[in-house]
């Protein structure tokens, strides 16, 4: 009866392989004559990763133990004064729990428009092409630029949302108060993220055989039931892909559209981590606790993917 | 468990330039087992579409038992459709599979447990339950497939092409299972295939398709002994039915010199002459026939060549001696003529008929 029980289980793949830790099973075992041969294939990528993720990643970890002098004449060893210093601090703590809400915020809006966008375009058939363009074109936009349109879009003076929030009686001013600049800042990170969300869910819903569709059109009428349980789950492992992407998305690549937005504005607007990172760094000139701030920065990602990855990714159904 | 009644259905897609269906008039009996056959393109699965209501009727009425259809949800049809590919929810296990279309209809659970258990025990799949679908061998998906319609007990089944991803021995096999299962259960069921050995081992009734139009209805024998047309005598049987250039005149059937029979009509000219292979065997004299060659079946042998210049096939047992140049008689009765232009079946009576050379 259970011809497959036998067959050992499926290796798995990539990082949920590794931190089981279950052996490496190779798909295909290749035989090389010269044993350096792969190593030289394998550079170039190598190379890559460790002139720009281990090196700086080691130069953070111990530059964070030190106190630094800012004109490079000598550093002084500290311990993890640094990171005391960082934890203990007020506006620390309260720039991390304005870095949870934005990226919560940033997450669930650029998540849920992109798959609201990806299922509405996916049911059109007349002039798809020209709806597809218009929805990804946006994703072509560099952040700073998008930052710039943002700062011209909710300027005092002339932008058109300012004027629009004036109609419904909200005097907005970005750059001064807190929560219309967070508002602002959450908005134009949204909206630079939203085409790539959509583009990923688009493919994903395509991936849906049409007949495993027409089936859960015949066994639930309920639209919404129906997009739930059938359609939904289907595109888990597309959603669990994005959803890692947008965290690391609006924890670090949101820094060039906070830099545009805030950078000239008066203190006492909201920033994430990663922009108190560089502003401790390169203009507050505290070397080391700004790389004490990266690192916890780094720990606190490195959690947050394993945790992910542990908790969620079970529950995703790969095809 | 319902009939199907359906009234000069037609449709067009948008931007075509003629129906893909047209004038279709079928009707279907409570319990009844119809095959919408037909070469690809013929518009048998948009009709079979239609019915589900997957794809939109632009002219014409569907009613399912009483009820007219033709704006009804599908889910509110009370169909259950098998499709070719199986279709099944590669998230959920076999069980859930069979459950999620009671579950959605709000089934009270104790049922829908019963009807799956059922289900899984009338098609052998309780072992593989709680599985998913791709630790399943392609048969046995089918079966979940065929499961989920069951447990539905719906007014009728939709099958579209159901067998048409498995292998030729497990298709046989589950041609058997589906029609044990459809007789037991007593459920009307449309079934699409281009198959013609399928269709004609399922069906109660036949129905032949060509270019979006009904080219013929009727029991597979009947259609088999009776074909309304050349299309429908090339497409049923294999071998397909051999067709020849004749002619009629003053009375005779003539193919090329060798007069075939005497027929009392009024007809003159041209028209397609259609005998079945097993209908012709060999003779002391009769049509000259020279050998081509031979294609071994086992039991039978198909014997190809050609006589007067034109390709003809016969079905031989294997003990017969063959040679090169043979003559062939025709079995009396089995002569089918057809109009040389539109193809229709000239019907003639059987008693105006007189074979010329009767077999040895």
């Amino acid at each position: 009866m259970t011809e497959l029980s036998h067959l050992p289980a499926t290796p798995r793949t990539g990082l949920r392989r590794w931190y089981r830790g279950r052996p490496a099973l190779p798909a295909k075992r290749v035989q090389f004559d010269q044993p350096l041969l792969p190593w030289l294939f394998l550079m170039p990528q190598l190379a890559v990763i460790f002139v720009f993720f281990y090196w700086p990643s080691a130069q953070a970890i111990s530059s964070s133990f030190y106190l630094e002098d800012p004109f490079g004449f000598g550093a002084t060893f500290v311990g993890l004064e640094n990171y005391g210093a960082a934890l203990g601090s007020g506006e620390y703590r309260k720039i991390a729990g304005f870095t949870a809400l934005f990226t919560l915020l940033v997450t669930v809006f650029s998540l849920g428009l992109g798959l609201l966008f990806a299922v509405k375009a996916d049911k059109i058939i007349r002039g798809r092409a020209t709806y597809r363009t218009a929805l990804i074109s946006v994703y072509a936009i560099a952040p700073p630029v998008a930052g710039l349109m943002g700062m011209m879009l909710f300027d005092q003076h002339i932008g058109p949302f300012v004027t629009l929030a004036g109609w419904f009686g909200w005097n907005m001013q970005v750059g001064i108060d807190y929560w219309d600049t967070a508002f602002a800042l959450v908005l134009v990170s949204v909206w630079k993220q939203v085409p790539y969300n959509f583009i990923f869910f688009l493919s994903g819903l395509q991936g849906i055989p049409a007949s495993v569709r027409e089936a859960a059109l015949i066994d639930c009428r309920n639209g919404l039931t129906r997009f739930r349980t059938a359609i939904l789950l289907l595109l888990a492992p597309t959603a669990f892909f994005l959803l890692i992407i947008n965290i690391t998305y609006a924890l670090f690549d949101t820094f060039a559209v906070i830099d545009v937005m805030v950078k000239d504005k008066p203190a006492n607007n909201p920033i994430t981590l990663v922009y108190k990172v560089y502003s401790d760094g390169f203009r507050g000139n505290d070397i080391g606790g700004s790389a004490a701030q990266s690192v916890i920065l780094m720990v606190v990602v490195l959690i947050l993917t394993l945790v992910q990855f542990r908790w969620l990714e079970r529950r995703v159904h790969y095809g | 468990m319902a009939s199907i009644q359906i009234t000069n259905l037609s449709k067009t897609y948008p931007g075509a330039s003629g129906p893909s269906v047209a004038d279709i008039n079928l009707s279907i009996r409570d319990g009844e087992f119809i095959v919408l056959v037909g070469p690809s393109g013929c518009g048998k699965s948009t009709l079979l579409r239609m019915v589900a209501g997957l794809e939109d009727i632009t002219g014409g009425e569907i009613h399912i038992g009483d009820r007219l259809v033709n704006r009804v949800d599908p889910a509110d049809r009370d169909i259950a459709m098998v499709f070719q590919n199986y279709a099944l929810y590669p998230h959920m296990t076999v069980r859930e599979n069979m459950a999620y279309g009671l579950k959605n209809r709000k089934t009270p659970a104790a049922e829908i447990e019963a009807r799956v258990a059922e289900a899984a025990r009338m098609l052998e799949l309780r072992p593989y339950l709680d599985r998913k679908p791709r630790a399943l061998s392609g048969g046995q998906r089918q079966r979940v497939a065929m499961g989920r319609a069951v447990v539905r007990q719906p007014a009728a089944f939709l099958f579209d092409e159901p067998l048409s991803n498995l292998d030729a021995k497990l298709r046989v096999s589950m041609r058997g299972e589906i029609r044990r299962l459809q007789k037991r259960l007593g459920t009307t069921s449309l079934y699409v295939t281009h198959d013609q050995l399928e269709a004609m081992t399922l069906a109660d009734r036949l129905v032949v398709l060509n270019g979006g139009r009904i080219e013929q209805i009727g029991a597979p024998l009947d259609i088999y002994h009776r074909p309304a047309s050349t299309f429908v005598a090339s497409f049923i049987g294999a071998p397909a039915m051999n067709l020849l250039d004749a002619e009629i005149a003053g009375g005779t059937l003539r193919l090329g010199t060798v007069e075939i029979a005497r027929i009392a009509t009024a007809a003159q000219g041209p028209v397609s002459l259609g005998i079945r292979a097993e209908d012709l065997s060999i003779a002391t004299q009769g049509l000259p026939f020279r050998l081509d060659f031979i294609e071994e079946l086992g039991a039978q042998r198909l014997v190809h060549g050609h006589v007067e210049g034109q390709p003809l096939t016969l079905s031989l047992s294997p003990d017969i001696a063959i040679s090169d140049q043979m003559h062939l008689a025709i079995r009396p009765g089995a002569l089918h003529l057809f109009d040389t232009n539109t193809g229709k079946r000239l019907s003639l009576p059987e008693s105006e008929r007189q074979q010329i050379h009767a077999p040895a």
